[in-house]
């Protein structure tokens, strides 16, 4: 004889379909042109951003780069549903929401031409820097989120990483931990099908990803995410869910790569072109710019505007980053400890004297 | 003879591994289809199968963890980290595990496994990607870790260190992964592991490296000479256990000795080579010996990464120090 010990169900969310067509009521804030617009411009302004680091990459003018290609829609819904004092642990891969939360596009130039100096940005001063170790930012959402609780702050704490990322221990542990002692933790996983050259399949033999959370004692759901006000609106409630003292839980955003991994990549030895063009059709941009058309009377002049307004501001930050000379080589010491110790000293003024 | 560059001879050994022992095995992230992020598996798996050559899941705890349980069963798993700065989960397992698996069971079971890993900076590549961590791996009891100066070196190297029965971590230097080519012998013979390899003869100073670091005090070596100072030129290539009666030796001849690393200076490796040669060779010494290595920073992100790499110039100006002493 067995009973049923548990069961558990992963919901999909979504509202615009492909084209922009609502499915069903929209959220409150997607009723505002103001909101839909500032929503469509960061996601414009993202892709921007990437188009000109992949050309700075390209002669010689950054280092290796990812680009959010296809996947504008998390980084932007993500961050447009947080305050403030909310704290955003970044994967690589969110310069949405970075830009979102006020770094700026020059910060994030710098950063990815080599220079840690882009991570000192001047805007969410407690957000961290991107996480290059893939899903080792998990337990430190973990902390920032304890430390939260023992201050008694209201801040919620948001993880973003790869469906990749999902595999690593790291993951799995900080999602037990958050679970067992109920921080206010929001993993956020843009699953984009892709880990470089292995596909979501051969990543994990889970039907999704979103379900991993349940064994960690969290809720966890899907959203399409393509669909900036489903990933918004799903934000906004696992937010809410973690303020309210309710705890942690985990959105799975189902999106796809469009780009190359980096540009040290070449996605061409490992999927095939059709697959992409076919997933252009579900790019996130189009269907809000569609809605902006059909509702609040979007129209090309506008359109073309923006994109004038946003291209003179990428090309200006880029021209910014340009003209900032490397730091010298001493800059290596020093913000290795607070007060630099005498022995380390003697080594940088060595150090100094070699070149 | 074929010309390989690094990369290459690196294919070809493991290819050779794949094709005579059944027993081989490779895994890691990306080493399928997409031949691994540096191309070092490039072809295996269409050729030897997906059974053999295969993609793993993103986690490097279970990569390290499956070798450790796959060679303990008799297989030899070949297991690729993406870049040494990834390891860091796989430490457990090679500390607590890999290397001691032979001595808590008393040699009923073993661990013959390899783990490969891209290592070191100069190529421009994002943090976390250039650290050259063999110092810390050298000091857990019971690893061997293997670093490949040259084409040749890397395919008769690698193929030791599949064949030993013991775990070995096999750091490539990737700056130099296509750096040069040379005529290499792809017969399958391997090359001794715990040797270091002369590669280049001299008298009057003794200079010791590995990895990419071997271009560098090569060209130091060719800059001396114009000097009239004969530099000898050793490259460690196994890091540990290293072979400690060259070096004394070389030093004994000499009486003079700089050691080159890219890692950190304190308690980098070079600093077990100058405590053994000051314990044995202080007889022979004429000179201080001397270090250039990386500074104990951080490894910078690439906009400063060529302001701190060791190069020719700091080469060449402890070599004339050590040379001018009195
Ligand atoms: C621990 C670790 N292992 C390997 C890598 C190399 N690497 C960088 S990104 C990546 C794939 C990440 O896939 P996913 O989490 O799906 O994120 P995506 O790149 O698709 O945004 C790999 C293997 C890394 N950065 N960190
Ligand atoms: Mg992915």
């Amino acid at each position: 004889m067995s009973t049923r010990a548990a069961s558990f169900r992963i919901d999909c969310s979504a509202c615009l379909d492909a084209t922009g067509k609502p499915i069903g009521k929209l959220p409150d804030f997607a009723e505002d042109a103001n909101t839909l617009a500032a929503l469509y411009g960061a996601m414009v302004r993202t892709r921007a951003f990437d188009a000109k680091a992949i050309a700075l990459q390209r002669t010689g003018r950054l280092g290796t780069y990812g680009s959010s290609l296809g996947q504008e829609a998390i980084g932007v819904g993500v961050a447009s549903a947080m305050r403030v004092e909310d704290v955003l642990l970044p994967s690589f891969r969110e310069h949405g929401a970075q830009l979102w939360r006020g770094v700026t596009l020059e910060e994030l130039f710098l950063y990815w031409g080599g220079d840690e100096r882009g991570n000192d940005f001047a805007g969410p001063r407690r957000d961290f820097p991107v996480c290059i170790p893939v899903g080792t930012q998990f337990p430190h959402a973990a902390g920032v989120a304890l430390a939260m609780v023992q201050r008694k702050e209201s801040g919620v704490v948001v993880a973003m990483g790869g469906d990749g990322a999902t595999s690593k221990g790291d993951f799995y542990e900080a999602l037990n931990l958050v679970g067992a002692w109920d921080l206010p933790v929001v993993f956020v996983i843009s699953n984009n099908q892709w880990a470089i050259s292995v596909r979501r399949r051969e990543q994990t033999g889970a039907q999704t990803l979103a379900q991993k959370a349940i064994a960690g004692g969290l809720p966890g759901a899907q959203v399409d995410g393509n669909d900036v006000i489903a990933v918004r609106a799903a934000t906004e409630r696992a937010l809410a869910h973690a303020r309210a003292g309710e705890g942690g839980s985990l959105i799975e955003c189902l999106t796809y790569r469009l780009g190359d991994h980096t540009t040290a990549d070449d996605a061409s030895r490992y999927r095939e072109d059709e697959e992409v063009s076919a997933h252009w059709k579900e790019e996130p941009l189009v269907r809000l710019r569609n809605l902006l058309v059909a509702r609040h009377g979007w129209d090309k002049a506008k359109e073309e505007a923006l994109l004038r307004e946003v291209r003179a501001e990428v090309e200006a930050a880029a021209d910014r980053y340009l003209a900032i000379e490397p730091a010298p080589r001493r800059a290596m010491f020093d913000h290795l400890h607070a007060t630099l110790p005498p022995d380390l000293a003697a080594l940088a003024e060595e150090a100094a004297g070699d070149g | 003879m074929a010309e390989l560059t690094m990369i290459e001879a690196i294919r070809a050994a493991l290819s050779h591994a794949l094709e005579t022992d059944p027993d081989v095995i490779l895994f890691g992230e990306d080493i399928g289809i997409d031949g691994g992020v540096f191309r070092a598996t490039d072809g295996l798996m269409q050729r030897f199968g997906s059974a053999r050559v295969r993609d793993t899941p993103l986690s490097e705890t279970v990569i390290a963890g499956m070798a450790v349980g796959a060679a303990a069963m008799g297989l030899r798993p070949v297991a690729e980290i993406q870049f040494s700065g990834f390891l860091y989960p796989a430490l457990d397992q090679l500390v607590n595990h890999a290397s001691r698996l032979r001595n808590r069971t008393r040699g009923r079971l073993t661990c013959p496994m390899v783990l490969r890993a891209p290592y070191g900076g100069g190529i421009r590549a994002p943090e976390h990607h250039s650290e050259s961590p063999e110092a810390m791996l050298a000091h857990i009891p019971g690893l061997r870790v293997v670093i490949p100066g040259s084409p040749a070196r890397a395919y008769g190297l690698l193929l030791a260190a599949i064949r030993d029965p013991d775990p070995v971590v096999f750091l490539e230097p990737k700056r130099i992964y296509r750096a040069v080519s040379e005529a290499v012998e792809t017969d399958g013979a391997a090359l001794p592991l715990d040797r270091a390899f002369l590669v280049a003869e001299g008298e009057d100073l003794t200079l010791v490296a590995w990895g990419a670091m071997l271009a560098v005090a090569d060209e130091a070596v060719a800059r001396l000479a114009e000097e009239g100072i004969s530099a000898e030129l050793i490259d460690l290539a196994t890091i540990k256990p290293y072979d400690r009666v060259a070096v004394r030796a070389s030093v004994a001849k000499t009486g003079r000795c700089v050691i080159v690393h890219e890692a950190a200076l304190t308690t980098g490796f070079g600093a077990e080579i100058a405590a053994d040669l000051a314990e044995h060779c202080l007889t022979h010494l004429i000179a201080p010996i001397r270090r250039v290595a990386g500074y104990d920073t951080v490894m910078p992100y690439l906009r400063l990464e060529a302001q701190y790499l060791p190069d020719t110039g700091r080469i060449l100006r402890a070599a004339r120090e050590v040379m001018e002493f009195t």
